[in-house]
Protein backbone atom coordinates (compact mmCIF):
# COMPACT_ATOMS: atom_id res chain seq x y z
CA UNK A 1 0.00 0.00 0.00
CA UNK A 2 2.40 2.21 1.01
CA UNK A 3 4.70 1.58 -2.14
CA UNK A 4 2.15 2.10 -4.11
CA UNK A 5 1.36 5.62 -2.32
CA UNK A 6 5.14 6.12 -2.60
CA UNK A 7 4.80 5.87 -6.29
CA UNK A 8 2.08 7.85 -6.79
CA UNK A 9 3.67 10.59 -4.97
CA UNK A 10 6.87 10.46 -6.95
CA UNK A 11 4.70 10.31 -10.54
CA UNK A 12 3.27 13.30 -8.85
CA UNK A 13 6.04 15.41 -8.15
CA UNK A 14 7.62 14.06 -11.21
CA UNK A 15 4.23 15.41 -13.20
CA UNK A 16 4.52 18.81 -10.79
CA UNK A 17 8.12 19.64 -11.92
CA UNK A 18 7.23 18.82 -15.98
CA UNK A 19 4.60 21.55 -14.98
CA UNK A 20 6.59 23.80 -13.62
CA UNK A 21 9.17 23.90 -16.62
CA UNK A 22 6.25 24.12 -19.20
CA UNK A 23 4.88 26.88 -16.82
CA UNK A 24 8.36 28.66 -17.27
CA UNK A 25 8.53 28.99 -21.27
CA UNK A 26 4.55 29.29 -21.43
CA UNK A 27 3.99 32.19 -18.96
CA UNK A 28 6.58 34.80 -20.71
CA UNK A 29 4.74 33.67 -24.37
CA UNK A 30 1.50 34.03 -23.04
CA UNK A 31 2.66 37.83 -21.72
CA UNK A 32 4.42 38.59 -24.86
CA UNK A 33 1.25 37.51 -26.94
CA UNK A 34 -1.33 39.29 -24.88
CA UNK A 35 0.37 42.52 -24.10
CA UNK A 36 1.49 42.61 -28.41
CA UNK A 37 -2.49 42.15 -29.19
CA UNK A 38 -3.26 44.85 -26.19
CA UNK A 39 -0.69 47.14 -28.04
CA UNK A 40 -2.02 46.22 -31.05
CA UNK A 41 -5.01 46.92 -30.37
CA UNK A 42 -4.94 50.19 -28.28
CA UNK A 43 -3.17 51.32 -31.91
CA UNK A 44 -6.03 50.38 -33.82
CA UNK A 45 -8.91 51.73 -31.58
CA UNK A 46 -7.26 55.16 -31.05
CA UNK A 47 -6.55 55.54 -34.60
CA UNK A 48 -2.37 56.17 -33.64
CA UNK A 49 -0.61 56.91 -36.68
CA UNK A 50 2.24 55.15 -37.55
CA UNK A 51 5.20 57.82 -37.47
CA UNK A 52 3.22 58.38 -33.51
CA UNK A 53 3.36 55.06 -32.62
CA UNK A 54 3.67 51.93 -34.88
CA UNK A 55 1.37 49.08 -33.95
CA UNK A 56 3.04 45.54 -33.89
CA UNK A 57 2.18 44.79 -37.31
CA UNK A 58 3.32 47.62 -38.75
CA UNK A 59 6.54 46.82 -36.89
CA UNK A 60 6.68 43.30 -38.22
CA UNK A 61 5.70 44.55 -41.54
CA UNK A 62 9.02 47.00 -41.89
CA UNK A 63 11.04 44.29 -40.38
CA UNK A 64 10.44 42.01 -43.08
CA UNK A 65 10.09 44.87 -45.75
CA UNK A 66 13.44 46.76 -44.89
CA UNK A 67 15.27 43.32 -44.43
CA UNK A 68 17.85 44.17 -46.49
CA UNK A 69 19.18 46.95 -44.93
CA UNK A 70 18.23 46.10 -41.32
CA UNK A 71 20.35 42.66 -41.59
CA UNK A 72 23.27 43.96 -43.42
CA UNK A 73 23.37 46.84 -40.52
CA UNK A 74 23.18 44.28 -38.15
CA UNK A 75 26.19 42.27 -39.57
CA UNK A 76 28.34 45.38 -38.94
CA UNK A 77 26.96 45.82 -35.26
CA UNK A 78 27.43 42.47 -34.60
CA UNK A 79 30.74 42.32 -36.08
CA UNK A 80 31.94 45.41 -34.25
CA UNK A 81 30.54 43.66 -31.12
CA UNK A 82 32.58 40.80 -31.32
CA UNK A 83 35.72 43.00 -32.38
CA UNK A 84 34.66 44.36 -29.21
CA UNK A 85 34.29 41.40 -27.05
CA UNK A 86 37.33 39.19 -28.03
CA UNK A 87 39.57 42.39 -27.40
CA UNK A 88 37.58 43.07 -24.41
CA UNK A 89 38.61 39.05 -23.21
CA UNK A 90 42.11 38.93 -24.07
CA UNK A 91 42.66 42.25 -22.52
CA UNK A 92 40.82 41.08 -19.38
CA UNK A 93 42.16 38.21 -19.25
CA UNK A 94 46.20 39.27 -20.14
CA UNK A 95 46.12 41.89 -18.02
CA UNK A 96 44.29 40.06 -14.82
CA UNK A 97 47.40 37.39 -15.32
CA UNK A 98 49.70 40.29 -15.49
CA UNK A 99 48.59 41.80 -12.13
CA UNK A 100 48.67 38.38 -10.74
CA UNK A 101 51.99 38.11 -11.43
CA UNK A 102 53.16 41.76 -10.22
CA UNK A 103 51.41 43.49 -7.22
CA UNK A 104 53.40 46.64 -8.57
CA UNK A 105 51.68 46.93 -11.92
CA UNK A 106 48.34 46.08 -9.85
CA UNK A 107 48.10 48.62 -7.71
CA UNK A 108 49.85 50.80 -10.19
CA UNK A 109 47.02 49.93 -13.22
CA UNK A 110 44.16 48.67 -11.26
CA UNK A 111 42.80 52.61 -10.56
CA UNK A 112 42.88 53.48 -14.14
CA UNK A 113 40.51 50.49 -14.63
CA UNK A 114 38.08 51.11 -12.27
CA UNK A 115 38.39 54.83 -13.57
CA UNK A 116 37.67 53.72 -17.29
CA UNK A 117 35.04 51.84 -15.96
CA UNK A 118 32.95 54.36 -13.69
CA UNK A 119 33.60 56.67 -16.58
CA UNK A 120 30.28 56.70 -18.43
CA UNK A 121 30.98 55.86 -21.91
CA UNK A 122 28.48 58.04 -23.95
CA UNK A 123 30.66 60.69 -22.52
CA UNK A 124 33.95 59.31 -24.02
CA UNK A 125 32.79 58.06 -27.13
CA UNK A 126 32.41 61.58 -28.61
CA UNK A 127 36.17 61.91 -27.57
CA UNK A 128 37.21 58.75 -29.45
CA UNK A 129 35.22 60.17 -32.75
CA UNK A 130 37.19 62.99 -32.55
CA UNK A 131 40.97 60.99 -32.68
CA UNK A 132 40.10 57.87 -34.23
CA UNK A 133 38.77 56.66 -37.52
CA UNK A 134 34.78 55.67 -36.87
CA UNK A 135 35.09 52.12 -36.87
CA UNK A 136 38.27 52.09 -34.71
CA UNK A 137 36.37 53.75 -31.87
CA UNK A 138 33.12 51.92 -31.87
CA UNK A 139 35.53 49.39 -31.19
CA UNK A 140 37.49 50.57 -28.48
CA UNK A 141 33.82 51.88 -26.87
CA UNK A 142 32.60 48.15 -26.88
CA UNK A 143 36.22 47.35 -25.37
CA UNK A 144 35.96 49.64 -22.75
CA UNK A 145 32.45 48.93 -21.38
CA UNK A 146 33.53 45.03 -21.88
CA UNK A 147 36.65 44.65 -20.56
CA UNK A 148 36.41 45.73 -16.93
CA UNK A 149 33.95 42.34 -16.11
CA UNK A 150 36.31 40.13 -17.25
CA UNK A 151 39.47 41.88 -15.70
CA UNK A 152 37.87 41.88 -12.34
CA UNK A 153 36.30 38.60 -12.19
CA UNK A 154 39.66 37.01 -13.42
CA UNK A 155 41.44 38.62 -10.92
CA UNK A 156 39.00 37.18 -8.19
CA UNK A 157 39.50 34.00 -9.78
CA UNK A 158 43.34 33.85 -9.53
CA UNK A 159 43.17 35.09 -6.10
CA UNK A 160 41.01 31.93 -5.31
CA UNK A 161 43.22 29.24 -5.88
CA UNK A 162 42.91 26.63 -3.30
CA UNK A 163 45.77 27.15 -0.68
CA UNK A 164 46.85 23.86 -0.05
CA UNK A 165 46.88 22.90 -3.64
CA UNK A 166 49.28 25.56 -3.75
CA UNK A 167 51.25 24.00 -1.23
CA UNK A 168 51.24 21.07 -3.19
CA UNK A 169 52.56 22.95 -5.89
CA UNK A 170 55.15 24.53 -4.59
CA UNK A 171 56.09 20.98 -3.42
CA UNK A 172 56.19 19.22 -6.44
CA UNK A 173 58.62 22.04 -7.52
CA UNK A 174 55.88 23.37 -10.30
CA UNK A 175 57.54 26.16 -12.51
CA UNK A 176 55.07 28.91 -12.91
CA UNK A 177 53.91 28.28 -15.87
CA UNK A 178 52.71 24.87 -14.50
CA UNK A 179 51.06 26.57 -12.15
CA UNK A 180 49.35 28.65 -14.18
CA UNK A 181 48.28 26.26 -16.27
CA UNK A 182 47.50 23.44 -14.17
CA UNK A 183 46.39 25.48 -11.48
CA UNK A 184 45.15 28.98 -11.51
CA UNK A 185 43.67 28.97 -14.95
CA UNK A 186 41.50 25.91 -14.29
CA UNK A 187 40.41 27.72 -10.80
CA UNK A 188 39.45 30.79 -11.98
CA UNK A 189 37.58 29.52 -15.25
CA UNK A 190 34.14 29.71 -13.85
CA UNK A 191 35.07 33.10 -12.75
CA UNK A 192 36.45 34.35 -15.94
CA UNK A 193 33.52 32.38 -17.85
CA UNK A 194 30.84 34.42 -16.02
CA UNK A 195 33.35 37.65 -16.57
CA UNK A 196 32.68 36.93 -20.36
CA UNK A 197 29.20 36.28 -20.21
CA UNK A 198 28.80 40.12 -18.81
CA UNK A 199 31.33 40.90 -21.62
CA UNK A 200 29.37 39.80 -24.09
CA UNK A 201 26.08 42.23 -23.72
CA UNK A 202 28.06 44.83 -22.83
CA UNK A 203 30.02 44.71 -26.04
CA UNK A 204 26.70 45.23 -27.67
CA UNK A 205 25.58 47.42 -25.47
CA UNK A 206 28.99 49.34 -26.20
CA UNK A 207 29.23 49.40 -29.68
CA UNK A 208 25.60 51.04 -30.12
CA UNK A 209 26.44 53.73 -27.86
CA UNK A 210 29.25 54.48 -29.85
CA UNK A 211 27.63 54.24 -32.92
CA UNK A 212 24.37 56.31 -31.56
CA UNK A 213 27.40 58.73 -30.54
CA UNK A 214 28.76 58.90 -34.23
CA UNK A 215 25.06 59.80 -34.90
CA UNK A 216 24.15 60.35 -38.70
CA UNK A 217 27.72 62.53 -39.09
CA UNK A 218 29.34 59.43 -39.04
CA UNK A 219 30.38 56.96 -42.25
CA UNK A 220 28.96 53.95 -40.41
CA UNK A 221 25.45 51.72 -40.88
CA UNK A 222 25.40 49.60 -38.05
CA UNK A 223 21.54 48.88 -36.30
CA UNK A 224 22.03 52.33 -33.76
CA UNK A 225 23.13 54.13 -36.96
CA UNK A 226 19.74 52.97 -38.33
CA UNK A 227 17.66 54.00 -35.15
CA UNK A 228 19.32 57.10 -35.05
CA UNK A 229 18.80 57.79 -38.67
CA UNK A 230 15.29 56.52 -38.70
CA UNK A 231 14.35 59.01 -35.66
CA UNK A 232 15.76 61.80 -38.16
CA UNK A 233 13.17 60.79 -40.97
CA UNK A 234 10.22 59.87 -38.34
CA UNK A 235 10.46 56.73 -39.69
CA UNK A 236 9.09 55.25 -36.34
CA UNK A 237 8.41 51.05 -37.11
CA UNK A 238 12.05 50.81 -38.56
CA UNK A 239 12.95 52.39 -35.15
CA UNK A 240 11.14 49.51 -33.47
CA UNK A 241 12.22 46.96 -35.75
CA UNK A 242 15.87 47.53 -35.14
CA UNK A 243 15.08 47.99 -31.87
CA UNK A 244 13.66 44.47 -31.84
CA UNK A 245 16.82 43.06 -33.99
CA UNK A 246 18.99 44.66 -31.27
CA UNK A 247 17.39 42.74 -28.41
CA UNK A 248 17.06 39.66 -30.52
CA UNK A 249 21.02 40.02 -30.75
CA UNK A 250 21.65 40.15 -27.12
CA UNK A 251 19.53 37.27 -26.39
CA UNK A 252 21.44 35.09 -28.52
CA UNK A 253 25.02 36.74 -27.14
CA UNK A 254 23.61 35.72 -23.53
CA UNK A 255 22.65 32.69 -24.66
CA UNK A 256 25.81 31.25 -26.69
CA UNK A 257 28.11 32.25 -23.91
CA UNK A 258 25.68 30.68 -21.13
CA UNK A 259 25.95 27.56 -22.98
CA UNK A 260 29.99 28.15 -23.59
CA UNK A 261 29.85 27.98 -19.69
CA UNK A 262 27.55 25.45 -19.26
CA UNK A 263 29.55 23.07 -21.58
CA UNK A 264 33.38 24.08 -19.89
CA UNK A 265 32.01 23.34 -16.75
CA UNK A 266 29.30 20.75 -16.57
CA UNK A 267 32.00 18.02 -15.15
CA UNK A 268 32.47 20.05 -12.13
CA UNK A 269 31.50 22.77 -11.41
CA UNK A 270 28.28 23.39 -8.93
CA UNK A 271 26.98 26.08 -11.01
CA UNK A 272 26.37 23.44 -14.07
CA UNK A 273 25.60 20.66 -11.90
CA UNK A 274 21.82 19.22 -11.98
CA UNK A 275 20.42 19.94 -8.79
CA UNK A 276 19.89 15.58 -8.23
CA UNK A 277 23.62 15.20 -8.77
CA UNK B 1 60.81 20.90 30.45
CA UNK B 2 63.49 23.88 30.53
CA UNK B 3 66.63 22.34 29.82
CA UNK B 4 68.09 20.87 26.70
CA UNK B 5 66.43 17.75 25.17
CA UNK B 6 68.89 15.08 25.27
CA UNK B 7 70.15 13.42 21.57
CA UNK B 8 66.72 11.50 21.08
CA UNK B 9 67.61 7.82 20.44
CA UNK B 10 66.49 6.75 16.85
CA UNK B 11 66.27 3.00 16.47
CA UNK B 12 66.38 2.63 12.66
CA UNK B 13 69.55 2.90 11.16
CA UNK B 14 70.09 6.54 9.62
CA UNK B 15 67.72 9.66 10.03
CA UNK B 16 65.40 10.90 7.64
CA UNK B 17 64.59 13.95 9.18
CA UNK B 18 66.48 16.33 11.79
CA UNK B 19 65.23 19.66 13.43
CA UNK B 20 67.62 21.41 15.42
CA UNK B 21 66.67 24.78 17.68
CA UNK B 22 63.68 25.01 14.90
CA UNK B 23 60.96 27.54 15.63
CA UNK B 24 58.69 29.54 13.56
CA UNK B 25 57.66 32.99 14.40
CA UNK B 26 54.76 34.18 12.12
CA UNK B 27 54.51 37.92 10.97
CA UNK B 28 52.39 38.68 13.30
CA UNK B 29 54.58 38.32 15.96
CA UNK B 30 52.97 35.26 17.11
CA UNK B 31 55.42 31.87 17.43
CA UNK B 32 53.27 29.04 16.64
CA UNK B 33 56.28 26.80 17.40
CA UNK B 34 59.73 25.79 19.23
CA UNK B 35 62.34 25.91 19.83
CA UNK B 36 61.89 22.04 18.78
CA UNK B 37 64.32 19.14 18.33
CA UNK B 38 63.42 16.24 16.09
CA UNK B 39 65.05 12.80 14.68
CA UNK B 40 62.89 10.70 12.96
CA UNK B 41 64.30 7.38 12.18
CA UNK B 42 64.63 5.96 8.48
CA UNK B 43 61.16 3.90 8.03
CA UNK B 44 59.94 4.90 11.43
CA UNK B 45 56.51 6.01 11.88
CA UNK B 46 55.99 8.74 14.27
CA UNK B 47 52.76 10.79 15.42
CA UNK B 48 53.01 14.26 16.17
CA UNK B 49 49.93 14.95 19.15
CA UNK B 50 48.62 17.67 20.59
CA UNK B 51 46.13 20.18 20.74
CA UNK B 52 44.90 22.41 18.29
CA UNK B 53 47.29 25.20 17.34
CA UNK B 54 50.16 24.06 19.02
CA UNK B 55 52.19 24.23 15.78
CA UNK B 56 52.48 20.64 14.99
CA UNK B 57 51.52 21.44 11.25
CA UNK B 58 53.84 23.98 11.25
CA UNK B 59 56.21 21.46 11.58
CA UNK B 60 55.32 19.18 9.37
CA UNK B 61 54.97 21.87 6.44
CA UNK B 62 58.52 22.98 7.83
CA UNK B 63 59.83 19.60 7.12
CA UNK B 64 57.89 19.48 3.35
CA UNK B 65 59.34 22.89 2.78
CA UNK B 66 56.34 24.83 2.14
CA UNK B 67 57.53 26.82 5.04
CA UNK B 68 61.05 28.27 6.30
CA UNK B 69 61.71 27.90 10.00
CA UNK B 70 62.54 31.44 11.38
CA UNK B 71 65.70 30.08 13.22
CA UNK B 72 67.45 26.67 13.68
CA UNK B 73 67.80 23.92 10.85
CA UNK B 74 65.53 21.22 9.26
CA UNK B 75 67.39 18.81 7.47
CA UNK B 76 65.47 16.05 5.48
CA UNK B 77 67.02 12.93 3.91
CA UNK B 78 66.18 12.93 -0.02
CA UNK B 79 66.95 10.15 -2.09
CA UNK B 80 69.71 10.23 -3.62
CA UNK B 81 70.19 11.27 -7.17
CA UNK B 82 66.98 13.64 -6.80
CA UNK B 83 68.04 17.30 -6.07
CA UNK B 84 64.85 18.86 -6.38
CA UNK B 85 63.33 19.44 -2.78
CA UNK B 86 60.15 17.85 -2.00
CA UNK B 87 60.72 15.03 -4.42
CA UNK B 88 61.78 13.10 -1.74
CA UNK B 89 58.34 13.92 0.23
CA UNK B 90 54.54 13.16 -0.42
CA UNK B 91 52.34 15.07 1.52
CA UNK B 92 48.32 14.33 2.71
CA UNK B 93 46.32 17.84 4.00
CA UNK B 94 43.24 17.25 6.46
CA UNK B 95 41.28 17.94 3.12
CA UNK B 96 41.49 15.41 0.57
CA UNK B 97 42.56 19.01 -1.57
CA UNK B 98 42.58 17.62 -5.32
CA UNK B 99 41.40 19.67 -8.22
CA UNK B 100 37.42 19.87 -8.62
CA UNK B 101 38.37 20.01 -12.60
CA UNK B 102 39.61 17.00 -13.43
CA UNK B 103 39.50 12.81 -12.87
CA UNK B 104 41.04 10.69 -10.00
CA UNK B 105 43.54 9.57 -12.50
CA UNK B 106 44.81 12.85 -13.61
CA UNK B 107 44.70 14.86 -9.60
CA UNK B 108 47.09 11.53 -8.84
CA UNK B 109 49.15 11.84 -12.06
CA UNK B 110 49.60 15.93 -11.45
CA UNK B 111 53.14 15.33 -8.94
CA UNK B 112 54.81 13.21 -12.16
CA UNK B 113 52.69 15.22 -14.76
CA UNK B 114 55.16 18.43 -12.73
CA UNK B 115 58.10 16.66 -12.99
CA UNK B 116 57.65 15.83 -16.94
CA UNK B 117 57.74 12.60 -16.60
CA UNK B 118 56.46 10.27 -19.76
CA UNK B 119 53.10 9.58 -20.34
CA UNK B 120 53.67 5.48 -20.37
CA UNK B 121 55.47 5.78 -17.38
CA UNK B 122 53.21 7.91 -15.29
CA UNK B 123 50.33 5.77 -16.77
CA UNK B 124 51.78 2.71 -14.98
CA UNK B 125 53.15 4.17 -11.97
CA UNK B 126 49.06 6.35 -11.75
CA UNK B 127 47.40 2.75 -12.53
CA UNK B 128 49.88 1.14 -9.51
CA UNK B 129 49.23 3.93 -7.14
CA UNK B 130 45.26 3.66 -7.20
CA UNK B 131 45.43 -0.07 -7.39
CA UNK B 132 47.29 0.07 -3.85
CA UNK B 133 44.17 2.31 -2.01
CA UNK B 134 42.15 0.45 -3.72
CA UNK B 135 40.54 3.26 -6.36
CA UNK B 136 41.20 1.32 -9.72
CA UNK B 137 37.63 1.08 -10.74
CA UNK B 138 37.83 4.65 -10.14
CA UNK B 139 40.14 6.22 -12.37
CA UNK B 140 37.73 8.33 -15.10
CA UNK B 141 35.62 9.34 -12.13
CA UNK B 142 35.18 13.22 -10.64
CA UNK B 143 36.39 14.02 -7.32
CA UNK B 144 32.99 15.07 -6.92
CA UNK B 145 31.51 11.84 -7.12
CA UNK B 146 33.24 10.51 -4.51
CA UNK B 147 32.69 9.75 -0.84
CA UNK B 148 34.95 12.03 1.86
CA UNK B 149 37.04 8.72 2.94
CA UNK B 150 37.37 8.00 -0.99
CA UNK B 151 38.48 11.33 -1.84
CA UNK B 152 41.21 10.80 0.89
CA UNK B 153 42.13 7.66 -0.67
CA UNK B 154 42.96 9.32 -3.75
CA UNK B 155 45.17 12.26 -2.31
CA UNK B 156 46.99 9.23 -0.08
CA UNK B 157 47.34 7.90 -3.89
CA UNK B 158 48.49 10.80 -5.51
CA UNK B 159 51.31 11.36 -2.37
CA UNK B 160 52.49 7.77 -2.87
CA UNK B 161 53.00 8.05 -7.04
CA UNK B 162 56.01 9.57 -7.16
CA UNK B 163 57.23 6.55 -4.64
CA UNK B 164 58.37 9.29 -1.80
CA UNK B 165 61.25 8.46 1.02
CA UNK B 166 58.73 10.28 3.46
CA UNK B 167 55.36 10.41 3.95
CA UNK B 168 53.60 13.79 5.83
CA UNK B 169 50.11 13.50 7.15
CA UNK B 170 48.44 16.50 8.25
CA UNK B 171 45.11 14.89 10.48
CA UNK B 172 44.07 13.37 7.29
CA UNK B 173 41.40 11.46 8.74
CA UNK B 174 40.21 14.28 11.31
CA UNK B 175 36.81 15.29 8.75
CA UNK B 176 35.67 11.28 8.39
CA UNK B 177 33.30 9.16 9.90
CA UNK B 178 34.32 6.37 12.51
CA UNK B 179 34.31 3.48 10.52
CA UNK B 180 36.05 4.79 7.63
CA UNK B 181 38.85 6.43 9.74
CA UNK B 182 39.21 2.78 11.44
CA UNK B 183 39.63 1.44 7.51
CA UNK B 184 42.06 3.60 6.36
CA UNK B 185 43.88 3.52 9.32
CA UNK B 186 44.39 0.04 8.62
CA UNK B 187 45.24 0.66 4.89
CA UNK B 188 47.84 3.00 5.95
CA UNK B 189 49.06 0.44 8.40
CA UNK B 190 49.42 -2.29 5.42
CA UNK B 191 50.82 0.92 3.10
CA UNK B 192 53.65 1.39 6.03
CA UNK B 193 54.72 -2.04 6.17
CA UNK B 194 54.98 -2.86 2.57
CA UNK B 195 56.39 0.06 0.78
CA UNK B 196 58.90 0.90 3.92
CA UNK B 197 58.56 4.77 3.81
CA UNK B 198 59.08 7.14 7.05
CA UNK B 199 55.85 8.47 7.91
CA UNK B 200 55.24 11.62 10.02
CA UNK B 201 51.50 11.65 10.93
CA UNK B 202 50.00 14.45 12.80
CA UNK B 203 46.62 14.11 14.97
CA UNK B 204 44.37 15.29 17.87
CA UNK B 205 43.50 11.71 18.76
CA UNK B 206 45.31 9.81 21.58
CA UNK B 207 43.78 6.52 19.64
CA UNK B 208 44.53 7.41 16.73
CA UNK B 209 48.64 8.34 17.29
CA UNK B 210 48.54 5.12 19.85
CA UNK B 211 47.36 2.73 16.97
CA UNK B 212 49.44 3.67 14.50
CA UNK B 213 52.84 4.82 15.08
CA UNK B 214 55.72 3.26 16.62
CA UNK B 215 56.71 6.52 18.90
CA UNK B 216 53.96 9.57 20.00
CA UNK B 217 55.93 12.95 20.21
CA UNK B 218 53.60 15.12 22.91
CA UNK B 219 53.75 18.28 22.20
CA UNK B 220 52.99 21.30 24.59
CA UNK B 221 50.22 24.24 23.74
CA UNK B 222 51.18 27.02 21.82
CA UNK B 223 54.31 27.77 21.14
CA UNK B 224 54.28 24.14 20.34
CA UNK B 225 57.30 22.12 22.21
CA UNK B 226 57.72 18.27 22.91
CA UNK B 227 56.64 17.56 26.21
CA UNK B 228 57.42 14.05 26.16
CA UNK B 229 57.74 10.97 24.02
CA UNK B 230 56.12 7.48 24.29
CA UNK B 231 57.57 4.46 22.60
CA UNK B 232 54.31 2.33 21.49
CA UNK B 233 55.67 -1.54 21.81
CA UNK B 234 52.50 -3.78 20.17
CA UNK B 235 53.11 -7.20 18.23
CA UNK B 236 53.15 -6.50 14.31
CA UNK B 237 51.44 -6.40 12.45
CA UNK B 238 48.70 -4.33 14.23
CA UNK B 239 45.00 -5.03 13.31
CA UNK B 240 41.45 -4.50 15.24
CA UNK B 241 42.34 -6.72 17.98
CA UNK B 242 45.21 -4.25 19.23
CA UNK B 243 42.42 -1.61 19.10
CA UNK B 244 40.47 -3.48 21.26
CA UNK B 245 43.38 -5.18 23.46
CA UNK B 246 43.86 -4.46 27.59
CA UNK B 247 47.64 -2.88 26.51
CA UNK B 248 46.29 -0.29 23.64
CA UNK B 249 44.02 0.49 26.46
CA UNK B 250 47.21 1.61 28.77
CA UNK B 251 49.18 3.15 26.24
CA UNK B 252 46.16 5.41 25.38
CA UNK B 253 45.66 6.31 29.50
CA UNK B 254 49.67 7.03 29.34
CA UNK B 255 49.43 9.27 26.28
CA UNK B 256 46.49 10.77 27.36
CA UNK B 257 48.27 11.18 30.78
CA UNK B 258 51.55 12.93 29.09
CA UNK B 259 49.31 14.87 26.56
CA UNK B 260 47.03 16.56 30.06
CA UNK B 261 49.34 19.35 30.66
CA UNK B 262 48.99 20.60 27.18
CA UNK B 263 45.35 21.56 27.57
CA UNK B 264 45.88 23.23 30.95
CA UNK B 265 45.12 26.39 31.58
CA UNK B 266 42.64 25.90 29.11
CA UNK B 267 39.03 26.66 29.96
CA UNK B 268 37.11 23.00 29.61
CA UNK B 269 34.75 23.04 26.95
Amino acid sequence: MSALQEEGRAAAAARNGRVVRALRIVLPVVVAIVATAAWELIVRLNDIQPYVLPGPIAVFTTLAGDWGVLWDSLLVTLLTTLEGFVAASIGGIALALLFNQSKALEYSLFPYAVVLQVTPVIAIAPLLLIYLPQQAAVVVCAWIVAFFPVLSNTTLGLNSVDRNLAGLFQLYGASPLQTLRYLKFPSALPYVLGGLRIAGGLSLIGAVVAEIAAGTAGAGSGLAYRIAESGYRLNIPRMFAALLLLSLAGIVIYALLALVSHLALRHWHESALGKES
Amino acid sequence: MGEALPELDTPVMGRAVRLRGVTKTYDNGVTALGPLDLDIGKSEFVSLLGPSGCGKSTALRLIAGLAAPTSGEVVVAHRAGEGRPGRGIGFVFQEPTLMPWTSVEENVRLPLKLAHVPAAESDQRVGEALERVGLADFSNSYPRELSGGMKMRVSLARALVTDPEILLLDEPFAALDEITRFRLNNDLLALWRNLNKTVVFVTHSVFESVYLSQRVIVMTARPGRISSEIRIEAEEPRSEAFRTSAGYADLCRKVSAALAPSYAGRSSL
